[in-house]
């Protein structure tokens, strides 16, 4: 392989490094109306009467919009293919309020002062509720929070809407309560994951403008812009075929772009008054009127025999989706199926769950998903089971691993073609020094050092509902535009995608231009989520490209009258493939494709699509250096190392930035954040002063390797790398924690505080 | 009110409103470089040079800046080109968003300190966030642009 494989730079890298204007909120015109949001002080209350009168007719505002104003069609704001597992619950704005900081009116104006100023004049009178804020009293609480007779499903999702309940379901294989009966060795814990916040950089932002045909067109930072354009057309009440998304540079998103969340204001702004609007959000908007990681409190119990066979596990979780249910359905699922299937010889496995609503801020996608949340819980209790067993945590890994060539029962029967996963672990195993550092070096009267392990899967695109489509065309220089409709946020995949197309057509990187993305233009694609966008839409770049290498060698066969059979296409020019010499018998690729745009010529062009009825995981183990002072439960993390069987990684360098990245950021999660709710419901840590994101200054050594299997479904043998790289540092460094001192954690975040409280309870 | 500064080495003068922000003052003025990635001054991407010192210009007025000399990564954008071709070679641009702001801090931190160490690397960049990199590549663009710029490496 020439390109594939290799650590290019980004292609749009020096645009990024010299600040030029490529994102959103930098293309907007100069004209647009201002948009800001009044939103709820209450979370949960029904609005009684709004004075908006003196608001609209104050100088420079051009609309004020309330629940009076917009379309009745509810819907979901999380970006999944049609028919959406998620409820349609939704309204742009509704009479009742479900979350502190629920828009209540859409303001637009010249300016933001006269904006900001009018909705001050705006007066509500709330009939206040008691809010649901415990996800464990959530059920059947007297306070019932979508009480709506056009709260809609698609399709069964086992929701009891009265109840609070948004959804349910779950699995068995084989007898768990028998296998339970079995067991030598049982742990049984709860274990709490918290909501988090995907904290981008680049907040929430949108601008829209009618063009020249009276359609809408939404500029927006987004990861799904085909889903926001049907999910704005259902919103609005307006064909798909009058809206038109655009997605720039966008600075990053994390799943939490994964959702629709500032589109629709001045989508509507627009349309009232037929002139370009737009929103920006600011970061505490950001925090308190979007999505979050759900919070779920999952049950683990894992049953082994004495030798530390596991004989059966149940995993039952409790999940919060807060006021809405963006991917509640979704998200729980894989808490189980993500985690489950590492431990596919145990004897039987069961999954149940609940996903409940409460009044605090809808969840939605972040990076990993639910297996992120299962990966913490099902890792910690097999670490506590490793040591009731009196066994070394990771040889307790080794007896119960999946392997290649297993029908994975807890991932819908799919068959693993491909895993690395044991020779990820041995190789972290070696790199971290386990066996010097297990469990744990004192290294003073108050400091210790301690290792901890976890390992952790995810897949690669939504089997059978995932679709890429990608256009690849010979363009008259002899290059080639491809056109994509996955979204490039940071991550690479514009790079990526070029790298792919460049190996197949064997040219250099730079004959690739991408364009993307733009529902007019590119070609249908879910969407950047799930963990999709090499593997999925990087095998719809393989098929275009090779359709398109057959129909140059016609073209070829045409123009040199011979029969293309006997042609070959080496990137440069189409030849006789049985003598090289044949002069007469050749034609640079360059001539062809220009006598292809003159005359009777014939412009060539190639469309693949793309879905697959596999989802292949990519496997990662973590490990985890700490130190931590005994007296203050100061914890830092002074080594990790993460060793990833991503298949074959299409650009090392951003398989490493990526894997990298989703360390930290579960770092993030393991040891600072939380998103915490006050008594009335309203979000306490709304800006970066008390949501830490880590710094630069709160990580030790990031240490990546890489143990590739080959994968038969990917392009060039390629898996995902995306989410499962931020699922192991919570469950490794709780372990670590447990190898220090002594205590098990068995709630995040794990602050220096609930550490020190933990061993002090000990004491 | 007005005021008159030096942006990129070209002189400016316009009426403002006392209470406009500087960062508001330069992308109003199309130094769209900057960005604002925070309402608290915790994120460090709207840094710019004021008198060639780094400054986050969300948190200052731009009616502080009469007379002063302000330098945005549009003004220098052959050595911000410098190091972000180290940092492109490690995949390190990543989203981009917070580039900047952090290339105007390590262009700072260059001219400011002799041969740093990681750690007060580090410290120097402490306020510039990011979410995507993990900052692992960011640093080790670093170490390789001031090795280079020592005549040591290349970017490769």
């Amino acid at each position: 392989m020439r390109i594939v494989n290799t650590a290019v730079p980004k292609v749009d890298a020096m645009a990024l490094v010299t600040g030029k204007p490529v994102y959103t909120d930098d293309l907007a015109p100069k004209n647009c109306l201002i948009v800001k949001l009044l939103r709820s002080p209450h979370a949960f209350a029904k609005i009684c009467d709004m004075d908006t009168a003196v608001a609209a007719q104050m100088p420079g505002i051009a609309c004020v919009i309330t629940h009076r104003d917009v379309p009745r069609h509810r819907f979901t704001m999380a970006g999944q293919s049609y028919p959406e597992p998620s409820p349609y619950d939704r309204l742009i704005l509704d009479q009742i309020v479900r979350y502190v900081g629920d828009p209540v009116a859409i303001v637009a104006g010249t300016t933001e002062k006269e904006v900001e100023k009018a909705m001050r004049e705006i007066t509500v009178s709330y009939e206040v509720f008691e809010p649901v804020l415990d996800p464990e009293k959530a059920l059947d609480h007297p306070s019932v929070i979508h009480p709506e007779k056009d709260w809609h499903v698609n399709f069964d999702i086992g929701s009891q809407v009265e109840r609070n309940l948004c959804c349910s379901g779950g699995f068995e294989s084989g007898d768990t309560g028998a296998e339970f009966s079995a067991s030598d060795v049982i742990v049984d814990e709860v274990y709490h994951v918290k909501a988090n916040s995907q904290a981008m950089m680049e907040t929430f932002r949108t601008y829209t403008y009618l063009d020249h045909n009276n359609r809408l067109t939404i500029v927006t930072s987004t990861q799904i812009p085909f889903h926001i354009r049907q999910i704005a057309a259902r919103a609005l009440g307006i064909p798909k075929q009058n809206i038109r998304v655009i997605k720039p540079r966008i600075g990053a998103g994390f799943g939490a772009k994964q959702t629709l969340i500032s589109e629709l204001f001045p989508a509507i702004v627009t349309l009232t008054t037929g002139k370009p609007a737009k929103i920006v959000f600011d970061r505490t908007e950001s925090f308190i009127g979007s999505t979050s990681r759900h919070e779920m409190i999952i049950r683990v119990k894992v049953g082994a025999d004495k030798e530390g066979k596991l004989l059966a596990i149940h995993l039952h979780t409790l999940s919060n989706t807060g006021a809405y249910g963006e991917h509640a359905p979704t998200t729980v699922g894989l808490s189980g199926h993500k985690t489950l299937p590492l431990y596919n010889k145990a004897k039987a496995c069961k999954f149940s769950y609940q996903v409940v609503y409460t009044n605090t801020m809808s969840a939605g996608a972040f990076r990993g998903y639910g297996a992120t949340q299962g990966t913490f819980a099902l890792e910690s209790a097999m670490n506590e089971l490793a040591a009731k067993l009196g066994m070394d945590p990771l040889t307790l890994r080794l007896k119960n691993l999946l392997e290649e060539g297993e029908i994975l029962t807890a991932y819908h029967g799919e068959k693993l073609n491909s895993c690395a996963l044991e020779a990820c672990i041995q190789k972290g195993r070696e790199m971290i020094g386990w066996e010097k550092k297990f469990p744990c070096v004192r290294i003073s009267d108050t400091k210790v050092r301690a290792v901890g392990a976890a390992i952790t899967m995810q897949g690669s695109s939504i089997p059978n509902i995932d679709m890429a489509a990608v256009e690849v065309r010979l363009q008259d220089d002899a290059y080639y535009t491809l056109m994509i409709g996955a979204t490039d946020m940071g991550t690479g995949c514009d790079t990526i995608l070029a790298q792919i197309a460049a190996e197949c057509l064997e040219c250099e990187l730079d004959k690739i231009i991408v364009s993307g993305v733009d529902t007019d233009h590119s070609p249908y694609d879910t969407g950047s989520y799930a963990s999709s966008t090499t593997f999925l839409t990087g095998m719809a770049v393989v098929k275009a490209c090779e359709r398109l290498k057959g129909k140059i060698i016609r073209a070829a066969g045409l123009r040199l009258k011979t029969d293309p059979a006997a042609l070959a296409f080496d990137g440069r020019a189409i030849f006789n493939d049985n003598e090289k010499d044949d002069e007469k018998n050749r034609i640079n690729l360059d001539d062809l494709a220009k006598s292809l745009v003159v005359g009777a010529g014939h412009c060539l062009s190639a469309t693949a699509s793309h879905s697959s009825p596999v989802s292949p995981p990519p496997f990662m183990a973590g490990f985890v250096e700490i130190e931590m002072d005994l007296e203050t439960g100061k914890t830092h993390v002074i080594d990790y190392v993460g060793v990833v069987d991503c298949g074959t990684p299409i650009n090392p360098n951003l398989a490493r930035l990526q894997t990298e990245g989703g360390i930290v950021q579960g770092i993030g999660m393991a040891l600072f954040e939380d998103i915490t709710y006050g008594k009335t419901g309203k979000m306490m840590n709304n800006s970066f002063m008390q949501y830490k994101i880590p710094s630069r200054l709160d990580l030790g050594e990031i240490r990546v390797a890489f143990q590739s299997s080959y994968e038969p479904a990917g392009p060039f043998g390629a898996k995902s790398i995306g989410e499962v790289v931020i699922n192991t540092p919570a469950p490794a460094i709780a372990h670590a924690i447990t190898n220090a001192c002594g205590i098990h954690l068995r709630t995040l975040p794990m602050t220096a505080e609930n550490i020190l409280m933990k061993i002090r309870e000990k004491q | 009110m007005q005021i008159s500064c030096d942006i990129n080495g070209k002189a400016y003068t316009r009426h403002i409103e006392p209470d406009l922000v500087l960062i508001d003052f330069l992308r109003d003025l199309g130094f769209l470089s900057l960005k604002q990635g925070c309402d608290t001054t915790n994120c460090g991407l709207c840094t710019v040079w004021v008198d060639g010192t780094p400054r986050l210009s969300c948190a200052m007025l731009a009616a502080g800046i009469q007379g002063r000399q302000i330098t945005t990564i549009e003004g220098v954008e052959k050595e911000a080109a410098a190091f972000g071709q180290f940092l492109a070679a490690q995949g390190a641009d990543q989203c981009g968003f917070c580039s900047p702001g952090f290339i105007m801090n390590v262009l700072a931190m260059e001219r400011e300190l002799t041969d740093p160490s990681d750690d007060q690397i580090k410290h120097y960049l402490a306020g510039n966030l990011c979410r995507c990199t993990g900052y692992a590549g960011q640093m080790r663009a670093i170490t390789l642009y001031l090795g280079a710029r020592k005549g040591e490496l290349s970017c490769e």
